[in-house]
């Protein structure tokens, strides 16, 4: 932030300073090479991985819940150990609506976002209370509730049964959701870009700026006036919503929704993702998920307890090894690869 | 009433068991360690193991499943978690969650996913009558004598021992205990591995009552961070109080409002947070 001479007026000084700002977020907020190409992976994967149009389906879905983390943990630096709240709210939200008769799945999304959003924001009062232990175990203990309030209203969710039922409508009364999963797929991965689009402006706007700016000193972000219980009010309830999208996305492209999407193995997951993707990368998160995955369904065909060692292994591994994920180990190849190349051309 | 009020004392003495170790190495180092249910767990298994399938004696089977996991909390300190002390918070979840989970994956693998049984020695099992409407559950009241006892030792040991002295200036500031010359790092090696083996303990005392099986770490994660949270550390009593009120709660909710279930609990634990989010750590325990 440049220094605005004090006794300038003030909307003077403000001019001054939001123009060095606007030109920095312009700059951060252009499109480069990576992005593009990554973006047009998911196009060749329709036509080159037909067979594993099902798999990439909940790589998009994963990737969109570890999105709506990423927020939150990477940006404004709230740990949350139940982040699945708000997936599994709008998963049953979606899978509810379906239920009763209401298939339609856009509004469905937009339904199920609001009515996590409205969690997220009830609760965010809660969360805003006290350190980064109290927030871990207030986010635990608000999904445990609802997960053994789903458990116990069995005449409304079927309780570990699952729900029961679903019927999706065709997408916009044209596409019908197909054995193969194509349909899924499209609606998902159109989905995640619009929902990255989101966030991706939300990270790079003055907004965002704050946002990291109390993840990286609270008190400093309080001196110069920053409202930061307010920022992360906003923060979390988007994440809220955002998660309760993907959650109701699942339940859309899978038909199905059951007492998983609450679970605390569901939170820890999706944490992986991020952190295994790269926190803070925007990216990441994406990048997390469809490693897990894939990960996922190449090793669980040995054993299921088998791949939740190595989840734990990777837990542990990263910690030591990877800080900044898979985005921060690509970060520091490319600059050592620079930097190789320019003392060998020397 | 009086029944459900007993197993409750008793539930809540053996949460007490299970979570002081959290309580004092948390009050210590900060440490955010949601894996010390699988110490107490790695005790459960050991005495099943040495029960079940080698066919040792009851009383012999409890040493070993403090020593056990002492031991493993010892080396996984010195090991994995002293290069954690200064990392931020996420940090040491992320590692925690991951010992969690490899925990619980190995007990599968090894021990299979059911639930435990063990057999008790005669002497301690059935219940006693002592009048209308109160039964005693002689397991029930062996467990309370015995982890009163401990408990009563471990107050001793913290209130009247130099040992004790040093482990509450550490718990109360640990920089100037430092100072004062006191090997701070050492401390907490003896501790976390007397807390891992008293969690061991318990984990093997209470195969029963707790339905010893995989999930054991994540079952029980919200009760240590209860325990530790609304008792505070650097004291018996703190712990003490918060198990037992758990405890009774716990029993009661699933005696009375069954349809409810652990809601109750997790209710419980929000409202207390927010009730007293700081206040209710001890001093150090938060930033």
């Amino acid at each position: 932030m440049g220094s605005s001479p004090t006794n300038a007026p003030a909307g003077v000084a403000h001019r001054i300073r939001y123009e060095g700002e606007a030109e920095y977020l312009r700059a951060a907020a252009s499109w480069r090479v990576p992005e593009f190409v990554f973006w047009l992976l998911p196009i060749a994967a329709y036509f080159l991985l037909p067979r594993q149009l099902v798999l990439l389906s909940r790589v998009a879905v994963m990737g969109l819940f570890a999105l709506s983390l990423d927020l939150i943990l990477g940006y404004a630096g709230i740990i949350s150990l139940g982040h699945a709240a708000f997936f599994g709210l709008g998963g049953y939200t979606a899978g509810l609506l379906a239920q009763h008769g209401y298939g339609e799945p856009i509004s469905g999304l937009v339904i199920s976002g609001f009515v996590a959003a409205i969690l997220g924001f009830a609760t965010s009062f809660l969360v805003m209370r006290g350190a980064d232990l109290t927030r871990l175990m207030v986010t635990l203990g608000i999904c445990l509730m609802l997960m053994e309030a789903a458990n116990k209203m069995r005449w409304l969710t079927g309780g570990a049964d699952g729900l029961q039922g679903i019927a999706v409508s065709p997408i916009l009364g044209i596409w019908t959701f197909d054995l193969f999963g194509r349909t899924a797929y499209v609606y998902s991965m159109i989905v995640l870009f619009l929902v990255f689009l989101l966030v991706r402006r939300i990270i790079r706007s003055p907004y965002g700026l704050a946002l990291r700016g109390i993840k990286e000193n609270e008190r400093r972000m309080h001196a110069i006036g920053t409202p930061v219980a307010r920022r992360l009010v906003v923060a979390y309830t988007i994440a809220a919503a955002l998660a309760g999208i993907s959650g109701a996305l699942l339940t859309e492209t899978t038909q199905f929704v059951s007492l998983d999407v609450l679970s605390f193995d569901k939170s820890a997951e999706v944490m992986l993702m991020v952190v295994l993707g790269g926190a803070g990368t925007l990216y990441g998160g994406i990048i997390g998920a469809l490693f897990l995955i894939v990960a996922q369904y190449l090793l669980s065909g040995i054993s299921p307890q088998y791949w939740q060692f190595w989840v734990g292994i990777a837990f542990i591994a990263l910690v030591f090894l990877a800080r900044g994920g898979l985005v921060g180990l690509a970060k520091e190849g490319v600059t050592w690869l620079g930097r190789r190349g320019r003392s060998t051309s020397s | 009433m009086l029944t459900v009020l007993f197993d409750g004392v008793a539930y809540g003495a053996l949460l007490f068991l299970l979570a002081i170790g959290l309580s004092i190495t948390l009050g210590i180092m900060n440490f955010v360690n949601l894996a010390h249910g699988a110490f107490a767990m790695l005790g459960g298994y050991v005495a099943v193991v040495m029960l079940n399938r080698w066919g040792v004696p009851f009383p012999y089977c409890l040493p070993v499943a403090f020593i056990v996991p002492g031991l493993a909390g010892m080396v996984l300190e010195r090991g994995l978690y002293s290069r954690l002390y200064d990392a931020s918070p996420l940090d040491q979840v992320l590692f925690t969650i991951g010992i969690v989970f490899a925990s619980i994956a190995m007990a599968s693998y090894f021990m299979g996913a059911q639930h435990q049984i063990i057999q008790l020695p005669q002497i301690l099992q059935g219940q006693f009558h002592v009048f209308a409407g109160f039964d005693v559950g002689v397991y029930r009241l062996f467990l309370l004598v015995f982890c009163g006892v401990i408990t009563l030792l471990l107050h001793l040991v913290l209130m009247r021992t130099r040992f004790g002295s040093r482990l509450r200036a550490a718990v109360d500031n640990g920089r100037i205990a430092r100072g004062l010359g006191i090997n701070v790092n050492r401390l907490f090696v003896i501790t976390f591995g007397v807390g891992s083996g008293l969690a061991g303990l318990a984990g093997a005392l209470g195969i029963e009552i707790l339905d010893l099986d995989p999930v054991f770490p994540v079952k029980f994660l919200v009760y240590f961070l209860i325990v530790v949270a609304v008792g505070g550390s650097g004291t018996v009593g703190g712990p003490l109080a918060a198990a037992l009120i758990l405890g009774i709660f716990d029993v009661a909710g699933k005696y009375y409002v069954s349809q409810i279930g652990a809601f109750v609990i997790y209710a419980v634990m929000v409202v207390m947070l927010i009730w007293r989010p700081q206040g209710l750590f001890g001093r150090k325990a938060t930033r």
